[in-house]
């Protein structure tokens, strides 16, 4: 498909996850017509003057005071954030050279593109706060920094992927839906681009599933057993539970966080059951139901133990993913360096001209 | 007055693939603004880079790619003293000036 041959999205402002996206892009405009002018008064506290600043519901910028620790915090999240949209592109990678059309193909491949893309939007939001991209690369490398569990699973078949799409990528964007009101401001802006693109994602999941499911007898039971396969890494992907979970208070607090692990857990759970119900496909969860007070569904939680092997080091594909991902930056450390020698050559030609 | 921001200064010096401030005009007619930024080796790459990041999905007509190294910001911490002179000379303003009854077209 080129140029203007798709219809406008019809998601209006309050549509859905989308509609949440465009009132906080909305709520980003409004906190900047309204903020306080100038930095702090000469004899202003600084963490005052912080703390006066996110209970505001405005933005911290770069160059603002902060402390150390919310530094430090949203370096570690950031990053952790941008290295798991570079190792996703893997296990989706996988069926690029092996999806069912070229159609298909073709847009496995756009949506490959776009994790690229949002790891360098994260990225460049992470080096705002004074780090560059070559040390968190490094640290991922090293393996201290993680990523998300998530893509130490293996793609075992095509509806893998209409798997990933659906419920991993629908976990990821009701998770950042409420970082697109994060206290930073680098990290708000790149998180609402990357929903927009991540809700066709989402989508294109969706109908890789819905097709599947309605196609042959074999061909559902390919989709049901991806389902099967991925329900739990999906709800895993939400972290520990409210009460195992180290960073939330102070998160919470700075509005890095708007929403506790469990709460946000609950929400996908609620979204899932009904889009499940339209596939065909059911929840691997024989404990799934309605509950009436709590207007919620009960379920069965995922294997927290399982979920802390894999961050660990010890999930189905996790030296698989790291030892791809040096590879890579080994045998393309000649490319680098060639493509810096150029630059040099160019820049010196330059300067002789002049 | 002003000073050259901590970032430029880390990122961009004798690092392989500097850091480049990329800049897109939406459509003729409006200008450019900032939309985020990149690593690359050269300028010609940055452009390419930028190309394929900002403006997949026709976000923009025109690119800027400037290295962030030749960018120099305001500090935050002088906004009032840097930027209040506009807001105390009110004449500069149309709005200062009463319009005598009955003038048309002023």
């Amino acid at each position: 498909m080129y140029g203007n041959d798709f219809a406008p999205p019809e998601d209006g402002p309050g549509g859905g996850l989308l509609g949440e996206v465009e009132a906080a892009e909305a709520a980003l405009r409004e906190a900047a017509a309204r903020a306080r002018r100038g930095g702090p008064a000469g004899d202003e506290d600084l963490e005052a003057y912080f703390a006066g600043v996110v209970d505001a519901d405005q933005k911290i910028e770069p160059r603002d005071w902060m402390p150390e620790a919310y530094r430090k915090t949203l370096i570690r999240q950031i990053a952790q954030h941008a290295h798991s949209e570079i190792i996703g592109m893997q296990p989706e990678g996988n069926w690029i050279s092996r999806a069912p059309s070229l159609k298909r193909k073709a847009i496995l491949l756009a949506k490959v593109q776009d994790e690229a893309g949002h790891g360098l939007y994260l990225y460049a939001a992470a080096e705002t706060l004074g780090v560059s991209r070559d040390e968190l690369v490094e640290l991922l490398l090293n393996g201290r920094q993680k990523y998300s569990s998530i893509f130490n699973y293996p793609t075992l078949t095509w509806a893998d992927v209409g798997a990933i799409g659906w419920l991993v990528d629908g976990a990821a964007i009701v998770n950042q839906v409420p970082l697109c009101r994060c206290s930073y401001g680098p990290y708000a802006r790149a998180m609402i681009r990357v929903c927009k693109e991540e809700s066709f994602h989402q989508r294109q999941g969706y109908e890789i599933l819905h097709t599947l499911a309605h196609g042959t007898p074999g061909q559902k039971a390919m989709a049901q057993d991806a389902v099967d396969r991925w329900w739990y890494p999906s709800l895993a992907m939400f972290g520990p539970p409210d009460g195992d979970s180290t960073h939330s208070a102070q998160s919470m607090a700075w509005k890095i966080k708007r929403f506790s692990n469990d709460e946000l857990r609950q929400r996908f759970v609620d979204m899932c059951v009904q889009q499940a119900e339209i596939l065909g496909l059911t929840l691997p969860d024989p404990d799934l139901r309605w509950n009436e007070q709590r207007q919620s569904y009960d379920y069965t939680q995922p294997d927290y133990d399982e979920l802390l092997r894999v961050i660990k080091g010890n999930g189905p594909c996790n030296r698989q993913r790291m030892e791809h991902r040096r590879r890579a930056h080994d045998e393309g450390a000649w490319v680098r360096e060639a493509a810096a020698a150029y630059a040099a050559k160019q820049n010196s030609r330059e300067r002789v001209a002049a | 007055m002003s000073e050259r921001s901590a970032r430029t200064d880390q990122l961009g010096g004798k690092d392989h693939s500097p850091l480049w401030e990329v800049f897109v005009r939406a459509r003729r007619g409006l200008s450019h603004s900032h939309v985020g930024s990149l690593h690359a080796p050269d300028a010609e790459l940055a452009l390419r880079n930028a190309r394929d990041l900002y403006t997949r999905r026709q976000e923009g007509v025109s690119i800027w790619v400037v290295p962030a190294s030749a960018i120099t910001a305001s500090s935050p911490d002088e906004k009032d003293a840097f930027f209040d002179p506009a807001a105390d000379k009110v004449y500069r303003h149309p709005t200062f000036y009463p319009v005598p009854d009955g003038v048309a077209h002023l």
